[in-house]
């Protein structure tokens, strides 16, 4: 009795929900596909979103509050060529390639999140261009390229954690940073939150003027 | 009869004995992700631990993809033992199928001694080819890609061939779609770019269309081969169930892939999509424990099989909390933004790999086993059941220990760093070395040695389990599906 009754329910029928499990996959995919081919369009570097190569290597980088959004985004400042040279398309995608091969074949994921993707065993990389931890943007290029080739012997933390030292060359070095700066540049709505770049209103590459004001602010906010 | 207790390979099918074979380089594998998590734990501890030697990245990458690749082992030895049972005939292609299981075995190896002895070569395109692509989870070069594809079209040949030699089950049909899914999605991570928007882009249509997807259906299948099998259950229920398993997993997993673009580069649009159909994610989840414990319960949990029967019964509720519970809490935006990349994500990780997947396969070794042992009883008042009940606690109490660790150290990460801090590198290693966030990577670490114990004992069990039966299995099976 109840058996036939069962039977009757279309809704809880086998048939009914095969027919829903195809329907409901098929639908989704197609407006997966839709998406994606927007979506890859808008995320093809030289779009809004994901600067060209040469672009973002050849200009500063400033990571700004946007109010009409209501988050943090990149902005393609004035040009501050990366290493002093200006660079081509071709020439900038080749080097930002080299440096993202360079942190493939280190397995940097496997410590770092790269836009917040990987381990969390070390800081996430996605804005580590415009990080504090480069002191003066003037000096920023030279230490990250130092850093890079020996990271086994800075000390970074309080904890102990050291990078261990993986035969990066200067070459690659080099290239890493443009990789970095370029991901810097990537707008990520707004992540990660509440960053606070480093300063680089000083990274004027003439840097004889830039040394006498330095040190005349600094013992003025050591005072209280 | 007079072998009960003994192994019996002799009657066992050609799909069975190949399982067996899966199953135990899972199991070693499962060792070696055990292995290699307690490394990489400890050098939160200790970072000076193995520092140049095995650094924690070596030990992270061995961690997470001897895990990837021991539950592929499980799915496809799942696969294969329950095969020539559904689709009513031998298994087509026997002797291809053979010659696959070693040539992944060895692929296998080979990458994992080059992770240990290599680990890092030049920044070139020769790197991601032959040492390692450097990408979370699918870090293996590409050649090993190129392999695995070749494995899995050999293991899809095997799977199609003899449904259509048979007949198609509906579990049989579901699976073999599922399979297409499967194999294709991979392909997605096979190319590089150096636009790293680009790469994550497709990285996360392999990686979540596998374990938010293709995986998820998948299980649904084991699970509906399992019901039948431990308890009887009538077969049009469990598939009625997995069809309404189906439409509800890929209705929300598909377009759940969206809570991955958040943050990547991706436009703003799928702020709204992957927070609406990562919400409703846990449904199906939902659905199989009502399933599941429903199931178990008009069966009064009467089973052939009482350790696999636990274990599907803890596949049903790790899922939803692990992958739905976990999930969700920080799946919107709004949230994720705070959450993404910390421990929280390690929280959940952990949750959902072991509670979805790893009970899953685990449960299909003990149904393997019984056979094995020559249909050996595996009921109430089993003869050495203490090892089994043991191992399924003390791996969930261990799970538990660490899942909870991580998600506080996550709180206080997302506070500290996140919120409070602005994430740079100062408010990275201001919220690492925080008490609390220590304090949680301390608790991880004993929750990872009950854990080890449980996997210890599990090995043992699953060695001698019903080694001194002498009593053939329980039959209610056959009786509750004959009604």
């Amino acid at each position: 009795m109840s058996e036939t009754h069962t039977q009757a329910l279309w809704w809880a029928s086998e048939s009914f929900w095969r027919k829903m499990a195809i329907w409901v996959t098929a639908g989704s995919f197609v407006v997966l596909i839709f998406l994606t081919f927007d979506t890859v369009k808008q995320i093809t570097a030289g779009t809004k979103r994901v600067p060209a190569y040469a672009n973002a290597l050849n200009h500063r980088i400033d990571y700004v509050f946007d109010e009409q959004r209501n988050f943090q985004v990149p902005v393609i400042g004035v040009e501050e060529p990366l290493f002093g040279k200006i660079l081509t398309e071709e020439e900038a995608e080749a080097l930002v390639s080299h440096g993202k091969l360079t942190t493939q074949a280190k397995n940097c994921m496997a410590c770092h999140t790269l836009l917040g993707n990987g381990s969390y065993y070390a800081p996430d990389l996605t804005k580590s261009w415009l990080d504090q931890t480069w002191g003066s943007s003037a000096a920023r290029e030279q230490a990250m390229v130092d850093f890079l080739m020996h990271p086994e012997l800075a000390a970074h933390n309080s904890l102990g954690r050291r990078m261990p030292n993986l035969g990066i060359t200067e070459d690659e070095a080099r290239a890493t940073v443009a990789f970095l700066k370029w991901m810097s540049s990537i707008d990520t709505n707004g992540f990660p939150a509440n960053f606070k770049p480093i300063d680089q209103t000083d990274a004027a590459p003439v840097a004889a003027p830039a040394a006498v004001p330095a040190p005349a602010v600094e013992p003025a906010s050591a005072q209280p | 009869m007079a072998a009960i207790g003994l192994p019996k390979t002799a009657e066992m099918n050609g799909g069975q004995k190949l399982a067996m074979k899966y199953f135990t380089v899972a199991i070693a594998l499962f060792g070696a992700q055990v292995l290699f998590g307690m490394l990489a734990g400890l050098q939160y501890l200790n970072p000076d631990f193995l520092f140049g030697i095995l650094d924690f990245s070596v030990n992270r990458t061995l961690h997470v993809n001897a895990m990837v690749v021991w539950l592929l082992f499980g799915f496809i030895g799942s696969v294969y033992w329950l095969l020539e049972d559904e689709a009513g005939v031998p298994i087509v292609g026997l002797g291809l199928a053979n010659l696959i299981f070693w040539v992944f075995t060895l692929a296998v190896v080979v990458v994992v001694l080059v992770y240990l002895l290599v680990q890092v070569g030049p920044g070139e395109q020769s790197s991601i080819w032959l040492i390692n692509e450097g990408r979370e989870y699918i870090e293996a070069p590409r050649w090993a890609d190129i392999g695995i594809v070749v494995c899995v079209l050999a293991f899809f040949y095997n799977v199609a061939a003899t449904f259509m030699k048979g007949k198609f089950t509906n579990i049989g049909g579901v699976l073999v779609m599922d399979l297409v899914a499967l194999a294709g999605i991979y392909l997605a991570g096979m190319y590089y770019t150096p636009n790293i928007s680009m790469d994550q882009h497709w990285w996360w249509w392999v990686i979540h269309l596998w374990v938010e997807a293709t995986w998820e259906v998948l299980v649904g299948c084991l699970m509906a081969y399992g019901l039948i099998k431990t308890m009887g259950v009538r077969r049009k229920i469990v598939e009625t169930w997995l069809y309404i398993e189906v439409a509800l997993m890929f209705g929300s997993g598909i377009l759940g892939l969206g809570h991955h673009y958040f943050w990547i580069g991706t436009p703003e649009y799928w702020f709204t999509i992957g927070g609406f159909f990562s919400a409703l994610e846990p449904i199906p989840l939902v659905a199989m424990v009502v399933h599941a414990v429903f199931d178990a319960g008009h069966h009064k949990l009467k089973s052939t099989n009482n350790p696999a029967l636990a274990w599907i019964i803890a596949q049903a509720f790790g899922n939803f909390f692990g992958a739905g519970v976990w999930g969700f809490m920080h799946t919107l935006p709004q949230i994720n933004l705070y959450t993404h990349g910390t421990q929280w994500t390690a929280s959940h990780g952990h949750l959902a790999f072991f509670g979805a997947y790893a009970t899953m396969v685990i449960a299909f070794l003990y149904i393997a086993l019984q056979k094995w042992r020559g249909n050996v009883y595996m009921s109430g008042e089993l003869i050495g059941a203490w090892k089994w009940k043991w191992a399924i606690f003390l791996l969930h109490a261990g799970m538990i220990t660490m899942v909870m660790a991580m998600l506080i150290s996550g709180y206080e990460q997302s506070q500290i760093e996140r919120a409070i801090g602005g994430s740079d590198w100062m408010a990275y290693f201001a919220g690492q070395s925080h008490r609390w966030f220590m304090q949680g990577m301390f608790w991880r670490q004993i929750g990872g040695w009950v854990f080890t114990a449980g996997f210890v004992l599990l090995a043992w069990d699953l060695m001698t389990i019903g080694k001194r039966e002498t009593r053939p299995a329980l039959t209610v099976a056959a009786e509750t599906a004959a009604a």
